[in-house]
């Protein structure tokens, strides 16, 4: 059986009306990552039997009468996501070995769903990097071209589900980490609104920030795993306690009457050529179909990786404190002291962008530094929120590129790290207001390289996003 | 010779007396099995996150109104960054910029007078691990990290260690009638570290600041206060200089150490904890949490004596422990109006004897107010003696029971029937021949000894008050 | 603002020992990117609140309610050193 195609709405229907079975299914797709993934090295682990297991128990389950759009599909899961009895490195040597001791939330929604889970998808380490090059594993590759990156942090998942080794996956965004590889790899990728899904038994990396989202094939299917997902938990004290709106209803909207607004911000030279063609052909199309172009401004996106490099380190040096080599994870042979068992533990368990960012982050927080760096960052901030806020009263949703280029080669990205953030311009500025976003295929480079469109909308404003970028997805569809 | 002035600040720590931690459902129970308390929260496992205890908050609040603090409206908790194996996260979710209570303070009792010490804030936080020390390693137990902890942090109002004493038992005593903490020194309820420092009399400007840690009970702070005092003036005296570091208390060597370990320099990066959303306190909220106070032990004290006819005295001892206080106004209420003095007297002598005997509070024994009050009663009725009612009570204390029942079924009765004890002392008059003479000479005491007499005849059970009489009417009828 | 970052100091405040290579390259590259976030100096922030959450939320709590807790073997399975039912350390010199 094919997978590498198959929707998630196609594989619910076709366990429905038993054209095949969770087990036939599930071992479709372990075939594939068998035949695919010695390539893409998108997974990090697969638990087979396990998976086998849990496709049986659903179709068990069928057989009594359970239902769902969820029931016996497979899912792959980025490996920073707490699946109990099941690995969790964040591709770190630092947790190599662990074994997750409970069930994040989201985790245990899918299974209460009946999903089976498919394997564990490789990143960046804990969560910090745009190409999936600073796992400490193996470095994924790009399913359009084995020479490139498939993008970052979620990039295991984003190739997963591009490559057909995986119907459809879970990945991270904190400053552009679903929306980014979801664009370089030409599959559909959602950042939620913050505190809309719940981050409990998600391995932290900047607080304010994180959310978890869904990798799949269509904009459909976004709006399914995300229904799945969403929602108020009380294991975490962000989540709104909100209604979960239908976020499938809310798709076949139409591009009719939508106010779709243009931050000119985004729309910069430094942006790749084919890039903003691609952009700029699908926002036309949008114009054709009925949609009101409004040209906005977001005077402040200039400061928002600096805001964000101080806000994301700052937190993400004290949640990565707790990886000294006590309790789990990595620790060093014979220390001599405690301080030792930390310094060197630490040392060896984390890679070389980790320690940096984990530098940085203590550097502006440290004595004397606070009010001119993180003081500082959190009231900008405030203005990149204000910002959104004022332009959100002009149209109902954005449209901007999701990065600068399309996916670059491996290694290309360099000695230079000031380079790779800068590379984040267009995705930072959503996590910091809190904002969803998401990112469509819509269109590809004349070298055949994937360029998505992401589309932004208010916080809790899912329904408008996938709104517009289903109507772009039958419009243009890559 | 130079008068040196003393400088004291204190740092209480003090667990609340909450069922579950500060973040997590975790239970408090003191006592579990190592590392059985525990979950991937307050164990600071990948991907946990805090999730504020109500009751924490509320506990703190209400320790703030009783300490006349000012309660912030909105109130946030800040991550206090710093390496330890103690501390699960590596970092302590605390409070540095909006503390719950500001202000406010206590009134202790000097030589000199009454005197208030102000306190600065509480604030809210949790507690670490504990870690537990061998030969040749260490071992961590994380069954109490996360334990809600009120932060108490007085101004350096107080001037010697007896002033310390005071205002630790003051505010012990304050915490314990709020019901928010057991603060058991034994099982670690509360905890204080102290900032001490000494100037030459005359000196305008504060002396240099010495903080010291490690005194785990009241005995402990005293001396540590008084052998850091001698040591500081010690030091000026002979010319020297004192460091401003962190010292530790050594209760075997009876010193104090300075502290070498990296951990004296510390910084801590606060910055606000993003996983905890504000508290923002209504006026609506803080009067019902107001409204559920319980009285403070010093308006506790004026009621009592005012409402049952005890004297001051009396009512300072019971109201010292709230459930002493709770004990006697339940038996003194289920007793007739005017015997709250009986009451007071028999929990002062008898009661206080038994439970400081058998070591037990007085919620632990199986003595009820009703039982006390029904002796009480049965006393003062006339149904049984004193001395009966004395031998009752450690039995009641220890089994339980009510003495009615007791008396009914053991006969123990008193005999108030003059027939039957006229009977008694004319036996004893004539037995004792030489006692009535000495009374008849003059010896009133020999009376008392007739007396005694009938009683132990009557096997206790007769009327004291009546037999006396009895006694006195037939030696005055003998002439 | 042009500065040396104290890296050294920095990498002992996090437990991260580095080495005398990384220190060196962590030095200049951190010093670049210090140097561009530094941007935000430019701004007038007067009268602006900082943002310190990802929304605007406030008093969420949980009720003072036991959950019972797991099986300890499974944290304790994860231990680098156990000690029976502790987690093992090596000797810690001063009580802090």
């Amino acid at each position: 059986m094919d997978v590498s195609k198959i929707t998630m709405v196609e594989a619910a229907e076709g366990l429905r009306t038993k054209a095949f079975s969770s087990v036939e299914l599930t071992q479709a797709v372990l075939d594939a990552i068998e035949a695919k993934d010695g390539e893409l090295n998108a997974y990090l682990s697969v638990d087979a039997a396990g998976a086998l297991r849990q496709a049986g128990a659903a179709d068990a389950a069928r057989r009594s009468g359970q239902a769902g759009d969820l029931l016996g599909v497979p899912v792959a899961v980025k490996d920073l996501i707490n699946v109990e009895g099941q690995p969790c490195t964040c591709a770190s040597k630092m947790l190599e070995g662990y074994t997750s001791a409970y069930d994040a939330t989201v985790s245990a929604k899918l299974r209460a769903a009946g999903a089976v889970f498919a394997g564990r998808t490789n990143m960046d380490e804990f969560a910090m990097g745009s190409s999936t090059e600073g796992s400490a594993f193996k470095v994924t590759r790009n399913p359009h071209d084995l020479t490139r990156v498939p993008g970052g942090s979620s990039g295991g998942s984003a190739a997963a589900v591009a490559g057909g080794e995986a119907i459809a996956a879970l990945g991270t965004d904190t400053g552009g980490s679903i929306r980014q590889p979801a664009s370089f790899c030409g599959c559909v990728g959602l950042k939620p609104s913050y505190g809309r899904v719940s981050r409990y038994g998600v391995t932290a990396y900047a607080s304010s920030l994180d959310q978890v989202g869904p990798m799949t094939r269509t904009v459909e299917d976004a709006a399914v795993l995300l229904q799945a997902l969403a929602g108020c938990d009380p294991r975490d004290g962000t989540t709104l306690n909100a209604p979960v709106p239908d976020y499938r209803a809310a798709l076949r909207g139409g591009l009719k009457g939508l106010r779709i607004g243009l931050p000119k911000e985004y729309y910069i030279d430094g942006t790749d050529r084919e890039v903003m063609a691609c952009v700029r052909k699908a926002v036309d199309a949008c114009a054709a179909a009925g949609a009101e172009i409004v040209e906005v401004s977001l005077p402040h996106t200039e400061y928002a990786i600096a805001v964000y490099y101080i806000v994301a380190t700052a937190e993400a040096s004290a949640n990565l404190a707790r990886f000294d080599g006590v309790r789990f994870g990595h620790r060093t042979a014979q220390p001599e002291s405690v301080f030792a068992l930390y310094a060197k533990s630490r040392a060896e368990g984390f890679g070389t962008e980790v320690k940096r960012r984990i530098i940085l982050g203590t550097y502006v927080l440290s004595s004397g530094y606070y009010d001119a760096y993180y003081g500082r960052a959190q009231k900008v901030r405030t203005l990149v929120r204000r910002d959104y806020a004022e332009a959100f009263k002009q149209c109902d949703v954005m449209m901007t590129p999701v990065a600068p280029t399309p996916a670059y080669k491996i290694g290309e990205a360099s000695d230079d790290p000031l380079k790779m953030y800068l590379g984040d311009i267009f995705t930072v500025p959503a996590n910091l207001a809190g904002l969803c976003g998401i990112s469509v295929p819509c269109g590809k480079t004349a070298a055949g390289l994937p360029v998505g469109l992401q589309v932004l909308g208010p916080a809790f404003g899912e329904g408008a996003i996938l709104r517009a970028a289903y109507g772009v997805e039958q419009e243009v569809g890559a | 010779m130079t008068k040196y002035l003393i400088t004291i600040g204190l740092e209480t720590h003090v667990q609340l007396k909450t069922n579950t931690k500060m973040f997590c459902g975790c239970s408090l129970k003191f006592g579990a099995e190592p590392n059985t308390n525990v979950c991937p929260v307050c164990l600071g496992y990948p991907g946990a996150l805090p999730v504020m205890n109500r009751e924490a908050v509320k506990f703190t609040v209400m320790s703030g109104l009783m300490l006349g603090c000012a309660i912030n409206r909105h109130s946030t908790f800040d991550r206090k960054n710093y390496f330890y194996p103690d501390m699960s996260k590596d970092y302590q979710i605390s409070q540095n910029t909006h503390p719950l209570c500001l202000g406010g303070g206590v009134t202790v009792q000097t030589p000199q007078g009454a005197k208030r010490v102000r306190i600065n804030h509480i604030h809210l936080e949790e507690d670490a691990a504990k870690i537990n020390h061998y030969a040749r390693f260490s071992g961590v137990d994380f069954n109490r990290c996360g334990t809600p902890l009120m932060e108490i942090v007085s101004e350096p109002d107080l001037s010697s260690p007896d002033e310390a004493m005071a205002y630790l038992q003051a505010l012990k005593q304050i915490l314990v009638y709020a019901g928010v903490s057991e603060c058991n020194l034994e099982e670690g309820n509360m905890r204080s570290d102290v900032n001490i420092s000494v100037r030459p009399e005359g000196q305008e400007q504060l002396g240099t600041k010495v903080e010291i840690k490690n005194m785990n009970t009241f005995k402990g702070i005293y001396a540590a206060l008084e052998y850091e005092i001698a040591r500081q003036i010690g030091t000026v005296m002979r010319g020297g200089v004192i460091v401003q570091e962190t010292r530790r208390w050594d209760p075997d060597l009876g010193e104090t150490q300075s502290m070498r370990s990296k951990e004296n320099a510390h910084d801590y990066r606060y910055f606000p904890e993003p996983d905890l959303v504000p508290v923002a306190l209504d006026e609506a909220l803080v009067a019902e949490w107001r409204a559920a106070l319980p009285e403070l032990p010093a308006a506790r004290r004026e009621r009592m004596v005012a409402e049952y006819g005890i004297p001051e005295y009396d009512a300072g001892v019971l109201a010292d422990a709230k459930e002493n206080a709770d004990f006697f106004e339940a038996a003194a209420r289920a007793c007739a109006p005017g015997l709250g003095k009986t009451v007071s007297n028999w929990f002062m002598t008898e009661i206080m004897r038994l439970l400081s005997e058998s070591g037990k509070t007085v919620h632990a024994c199986a003595l009820t107010p009703a039982a006390l009050a029904e002796l009480v009663t049965l006393v003062d009725r006339r149904v049984i003696n004193g001395p009966t009612a004395k031998e009752l009570l450690p039995e009641l204390f220890r089994d339980g029971g009510m003495p009615e029942a007791l008396v009914k079924a053991r006969g123990l009765g008193q005999v108030s029937d003059a027939g039957a004890l006229v009977a008694f002392v004319d036996q004893v008059l004539a037995e004792n021949a030489k006692s009535v003479a000495d009374y008849q000479a003059g010896k009133k005491a020999a009376a008392g000894f007739l007396v005694g007499q009938v009683m132990k005849l009557s096997k206790g059970k007769a009327d004291p008050q009546l037999v006396g009489k009895l006694v006195a009417e037939k030696l005055a009828a003998l002439g | 603002m042009s500065h040396t970052i104290d890296v050294a100091y920095v990498a002992e405040l996090a437990r991260l020992e580095l080495s005398a290579g990384e220190k060196a390259t962590f030095q200049k590259q951190l010093e670049t990117i210090v140097q561009y976030v530094e941007k935000i100096g430019e701004l007038d922030l007067a009268g602006i609140e900082p943002t310190l959450h990802g929304q605007s939320l406030v008093n969420v709590f949980r009720e003072d309610v036991v959950v019972p807790s797991m099986d300890r073997e499974r944290f304790l399975a994860n231990a680098p050193e156990r000690n029976g039912f502790e987690f093992k350390l090596p000797k810690i010199v001063e009580d802090a």
